[in-house]
């Protein structure tokens, strides 16, 4: 018996082991969200934590420009957006831009060494186009990026391109025909934290003509719903992945009592409302019309060109950079001083949007 | 009081844990003891809490009373009455009224000259409680890690510490306590079924025996594990389902900060097809 009792509990020892092996340890930290008792609350491991801090401190910005004459188009040629900037600001901005985007290959990334104004390299070209987005983003989505605003390094960090990019997910190699089996899901991919979930919901919300987020049936049973455990997966995989990227459980937006209860839902589900709908903007209005500009080399297997999603500027904090603006210091980038109309509503293009928060988000809780 | 003839004989003195004589005897049909005394005095100091709580409350609506454990800024010091310090009152006497239960149990189990088994049956599911309301608070450093005393409130609190870990069916431990829940249930449906197919022949057949279990059971699947084993596997496998349920709980936050699917990356980078 003695025998028996220390075999058995040698096995549950190695099965703790065993358990514990892949796990973190206390202490934790935890931030209650709701009510008490709800369990609305971030979980945070502090240790990890730290690593992320260290992974984003924002570059000290360099010295302030004057913005008085002479301007910069009236000295460089070819200058289609930054042309209400002086030149002192401009040849700032250049070098902030080279510091944020190529500091290993410096202004030539993009210029060419003997014309500067040249639009010979592709990069010089999307660069444009993405000072045009920058602009657009600042002044015109405050609803999801606040006043804290966006800047190159939001998504770059020092790096040709963002660390976080999305192309169409051609998935696993599979037989053809009937042998067909495998639905867009059950592979262990990060953009869904590994999970069984289909895994690219990006093309499916994140694109023209979006698939509506609607997961929560109106009917007790299910006749007559219009809601189906497909939408359901494909919405959960868009929501694992806006998690993963923010660095924040279910509850930082949601009661799951019921998912779709906005007053029930903590301010920042409005803000991510938002994002959501940024994000389609920025694909569709921004990234999309460059395919043909990018070299072969920068497209995905199906040949789309890199898009963005939560993860491109978030970088796994729930406010990227930890919401230090570094947009004060560059405020040509919020595009106030030109840009005479913008283009785009950001009000909802989403004809659901009744769903859409009753009242506007308070701007301190709509920070991002 | 009814008592069945041979029942008188088992009422004898002794086996108390403390107390000796002092409520060693019976009231009806019920053993008292120290630790029935003890049962008695937090179920009913706990239970008048509960209604007082529900008193302050804005509801009398049996499913909506809902008595919440005190904010997470309270970490394991005592909370105001109106704010969580009903709650932590509460779980005193809950645990009281459990433990209590099991002593009672135990010195019941000393008087017949039967094992201890009930006992620590029952003990593992207060396990999973002290689990729930004490060892995880007290990891994760603030008693509003418990969960809160109602019937919707609790389910709330269920769903969003399933979601703080985004997908809970990755959680290994709560993978391995369904799964012992399940096999409980079905294990007990075979073996229910099997003594009344037993127990209920056709009209005028004689009632079948034990042999006749095992030779079912041998004839579907090759093995009968026995009348005896079948209660002995019954046990694991229940007990098996409530501790494992405890672990599944106390690993998410004190242990696993993280979305669980996440966990298994050990599994995805073993260097066999890493």
């Amino acid at each position: 018996m003695n025998h028996n009792i220390r075999a058995s509990l040698s096995v549950v020892a190695a099965a703790a082991a065993l358990l514990l092996a892949g796990c973190e340890r206390p202490p934790v930290q935890t931030v209650q969200v709701g009510y008490r008792g709800v369990a609305m609350e971030q979980v945070n491991n502090p240790r990890l934590a730290a690593k992320r801090e260290a992974a984003n401190v924002v570059p000290a910005a360099l010295p302030a420009a004057p913005s008085d004459p002479p301007m910069a188009k009236d000295v460089y040629q070819n200058i289609q957006v930054l042309d209400d900037l002086s030149l002192a600001e401009f040849t700032r901005l250049m070098l902030a831009m080279t510091a944020w985007v190529s500091p290993e290959q410096g202004c030539t990334y993009c210029h060419a060494e003997e014309n500067l104004a040249d639009d010979s390299k592709y990069t010089k070209v999307v660069s444009r186009q993405m000072l045009r987005m920058t602009r657009h983003i600042n002044s015109n989505w405050t609803n999801h990026v606040a006043q804290t605003g966006v800047t190159c390094y939001t998504c770059h960090r020092g790096q040709n391109v963002p660390a976080n990019i999305w192309y169409s997910n051609p998935g696993p190699r599979q037989a053809a025909g009937m042998a067909r089996t495998r639905v867009p899901q059950n592979v262990a991919e990060p953009s869904v934290g590994l999970s069984s979930l289909p895994y690219d919901p990006f093309n499916t919300f994140l694109r023209a003509d979006p698939e509506e987020i609607k997961v929560i049936s109106k009917t007790a049973l299910p006749a007559g719903s219009d809601r189906n455990i497909k939408q359901t997966e494909y919405t959960y995989g868009l929501m694992i992945h806006m998690s993963e990227s923010l660095g924040v459980n279910c509850t930082h937006c949601h009661n799951t009592r019921s998912m779709a209860e906005w007053d029930q839902s903590t301010p920042q589900r409005a803000t991510a409302w938002y994002g959501i709908r940024m994000v389609r903007d920025v694909n569709v209005g921004h990234i999309e019309p460059l395919q043909g500009v990018f070299p072969p080399n920068r497209l995905g297997p199906l040949g789309d060109v890199p898009k963005v999603n939560c993860a491109t500027c978030h970088q796994g904090v729930n406010k990227p950079l930890y919401g230090v603006s570094m947009v004060k210091d560059y405020p040509e980038l919020r595009g106030a001083r030109v840009m005479a109309a913008a283009p785009a509503d950001p009000a909802p293009a989403d004809p659901s949007a009744a769903a859409a928060p009753a009242e506007p988000v308070p701007a301190a809780a709509a920070g991002s | 009081m009814s008592m069945l003839s041979f029942e008188r004989k088992y009422r004898v003195r002794g086996g108390t844990l403390v107390g000796g004589d002092l409520f060693d005897f019976w009231v009806g049909p019920f053993y008292v003891g120290f630790f029935g005394v003890t049962t008695a005095f937090f179920a009913i100091l706990g239970t008048a809490l509960i209604v007082w709580g529900a008193a302050l409350g804005p509801t009398w609506n049996l499913w909506q009373i809902n008595i919440a454990p005190p904010d997470l800024k309270y970490g394991l010091g005592l909370a105001p009455l109106r704010e969580g310090g009903l709650w932590q009152l509460i779980t005193i006497c809950a645990i009281g009224a459990f433990g209590s239960w099991a002593l009672r149990e135990v010195e019941i189990c000393r008087k017949l000259g039967i094992g201890y088994h009930v006992p620590v049956a029952f003990g593992v599911a207060i396990f999973a409680y002290v689990t729930l309301v004490v060892i995880r608070p007290v990891l994760l450093g603030a008693w509003g890690h418990g969960f809160p005393y109602g019937i919707f409130s609790h389910l709330d609190w269920v769903s969003n510490v399933g979601y703080q870990y985004l997908h809970f069916h990755y959680n290994p431990a709560h993978m391995l306590a369904v799964t012992f829940f399940f096999t409980t249930t079905l294990a007990l449906a075979l073996h229910g079924s099997l003594v009344l197919s037993a127990a209920n022949p056709k009209k005028g057949e004689p009632m079948k025996t034990a042999e006749h279990e095992n030779g079912f059971f041998r004839d579907t699947i090759g093995y009968s594990i026995g009348a005896l084993g079948i209660h002995r596997l019954g046990l694991f496998l229940a007990l098996s389902a409530g501790f494992w349920s405890a672990v599944c709980i106390v690993i998410s936050g004190p242990f696993w900060t993280r979305g669980w699917p996440e966990w298994w990356t050990w599994w995805l980078d073993l260097p066999i097809w890493r």
